[in-house]
């Protein structure tokens, strides 16, 4: 009930705010009256679009969900088998694992424009500036996660007669999943950075381009239920994630 | 049979000397307590038998062959703690040997073959009394069940040398004339050659058949890393050989 406070606070001082912008002036964009905001997300989300006859509210979601996702499941890939790898072969972490270091270090936007380049303007540069920003941090977070097993745990293992790809396979791997989820979860807000960022840039659709396209007309009625919209999802993808962790890892709740 | 020979064996860091031309000869199903002030290499001896460092000099021999350079199911370890896998059940953490040297690929059994693993497991489930805890992740379990739990993981694969690194050392030490009676149990009945580091003296002499005592004969003040230890004591004892 507590943690209900500093929401119900917000919400009552917009209603404040807004309500006494528009008694000084009625045409004020800024901060728009409920009724009329509830009536763009009508619009929005149950009208069919006069010009491309699509439900917005619902196109610019899947568009941006098919990209976040799409890149978060490679992402994942990325780190689990990387980090892996890196975490279990000596070898291939000392090749590699200064590299991996410098490339996380790129700042994703800056190589936007030579993803617009090479790749064109389409999903794949989205997707792909997406996957650069976050598949590096949790390629490094699995990898330092692999080599903090005890050496005692990898020992105990060898003795029991596991070989290298069963050491991966039935003793690190495992444990490296509820890691994977915690690192999902922690990128999932740069993850929706990047996402907003390149659509803000080149899009058609998507929630970042439309909140960009609103922008040239103080649309605020249409920018903050998007912003309300978009919080939610990311609130709803990082809730399913934890619910997931402990669902299907309880001994990682349990140690 | 198991004989395990040690000749002329040298331990050195750098300038450092660990150990000092140690012999030894361990006859089969012996239960082998060592002993030692901290840091005098007996840890160290344990490791070089286990394969995680290598001899500088001389070497080790099992039935006369030479001791592999790393671990393997051959030598059994259980350490003070860390040696299970915090993220399989107790029953899964006890088939885990089984299953690894039955499946080269997966490192899973399945069918009836995992019904054969769990033939053999379940009875050394009981005999360790976790037969009510098989579901339990390891995290559920007190030290003295952890521990249980460890060293049976190792008896299943029936190494031939089972090494312990103070196994009992972080119990409390009302349950230790407990895991006493069990690796005396288990020793007994799987008839392996056992190692066993110890701060317990008291322990040393009760479980053994010979204790070993690691110390430095000479040393000298300006350079202590001179000089490394060595057994200065191979004393055999009656023990419990049933």
């Amino acid at each position: 009930m507590l943690s209900s406070l500093p929401f119900i606070l917000v919400v009552c001082a917009y209603l404040f705010y807004s309500h006494a912008r528009l008694l000084e002036n009625p045409g004020d964009k800024l901060l728009p009256a409920p009724a009329t905001i509830a009536a763009t997300v009508h619009q929005y989300a149950f009208e069919e679009d006069e010009r491309s006859g699509d439900y917005l509210w619902w196109t610019d979601t899947w568009a941006s969900l098919v990209r976040l996702l799409t890149a978060l499941a490679i992402s994942a890939a990325i780190g689990l088998l990387l980090g892996l790898s890196l975490g279990v072969i000596p070898y291939l972490r000392a090749a590699i694992a200064p590299f991996v270091a410098a490339v996380s270090l790129i700042p994703p936007l800056a190589v936007l424009p030579i993803l617009f380049i090479v790749a064109g303007l389409g999903e794949l540069a989205k997707v792909v500036l997406i996957i650069i920003g976050v598949a590096p941090v949790i390629v490094r977070d699995l990898a330092l996660r692999a080599g903090e097993l005890p050496n005692e745990q990898i020992i105990k293992a060898q003795t029991l007669g596991a070989s290298t790809w069963q050491l991966a396979l039935r003793v690190v791997l495992p444990q490296l999943w509820p890691r994977l989820i915690d690192a999902l979860r922690l990128t999932l807000g740069s993850a929706w950075l990047f996402l907003i960022a390149a659509e803000a840039i080149a899009s058609t659709e998507g929630l970042g381009y439309r909140i960009f396209l609103v922008r040239r007309y103080l649309a605020m009625d249409v920018i903050l239920p998007y912003v309300a919209w978009i919080t939610l999802l990311a609130f709803t993808m990082d809730w399913l994630l934890r619910l997931l962790r402990a669902k299907a890892f309880a001994w990682a709740e349990a140690a | 049979m198991t004989q395990v020979t040690v000749k002329h064996l040298w331990k050195e860091y750098g300038d450092q000397v660990v150990l000092e031309n140690v012999n030894l000869q361990i006859n089969d199903h012996e239960f082998v307590t060592i002993v030692g002030a901290s840091g005098c290499g007996k840890t160290t001896f344990l490791k070089m038998l286990l394969g995680v460092e290598t001899p500088s000099r001389g070497q080790f021999l099992i039935d006369g062959t030479a001791l592999p350079g790393e671990p393997g199911p051959d030598r059994g370890i259980v350490f003070q703690r860390y040696s299970l896998f915090p993220h399989l059940t107790v029953l899964d953490n006890l088939l885990l040997g089984l299953e690894l040297q039955a499946a080269p690929l997966l490192g899973r059994l399945f069918g009836a073959r995992r019904r054969r693993a769990l033939d053999k497991a379940l009875p050394l489930l009981e005999a360790i009394g976790l037969h009510n805890a098989a579901d339990k992740f390891p995290a559920q379990l007190s030290g003295g069940m952890q521990q249980r739990l460890s060293i049976a993981q190792s008896v299943i694969c029936e190494p031939k040398i089972l090494l312990l690194d103070e196994p009992f050392g972080a119990l409390d030490p009302g349950i230790t004339s407990d895991m006493h009676r069990l690796i005396l149990k288990l020793w007994n009945m799987h008839k392996m050659t056992i190692f066993m580091v110890t701060h317990d003296l008291k322990e040393s002499f009760e479980l053994g058949t010979r204790l070993l005592v690691f110390d430095k004969v000479r040393s000298d003040a300006q350079a202590p890393e001179a000089y490394g230890a060595t057994i200065t004591y191979n004393i055999p004892l009656k023990g419990h050989r049933s």
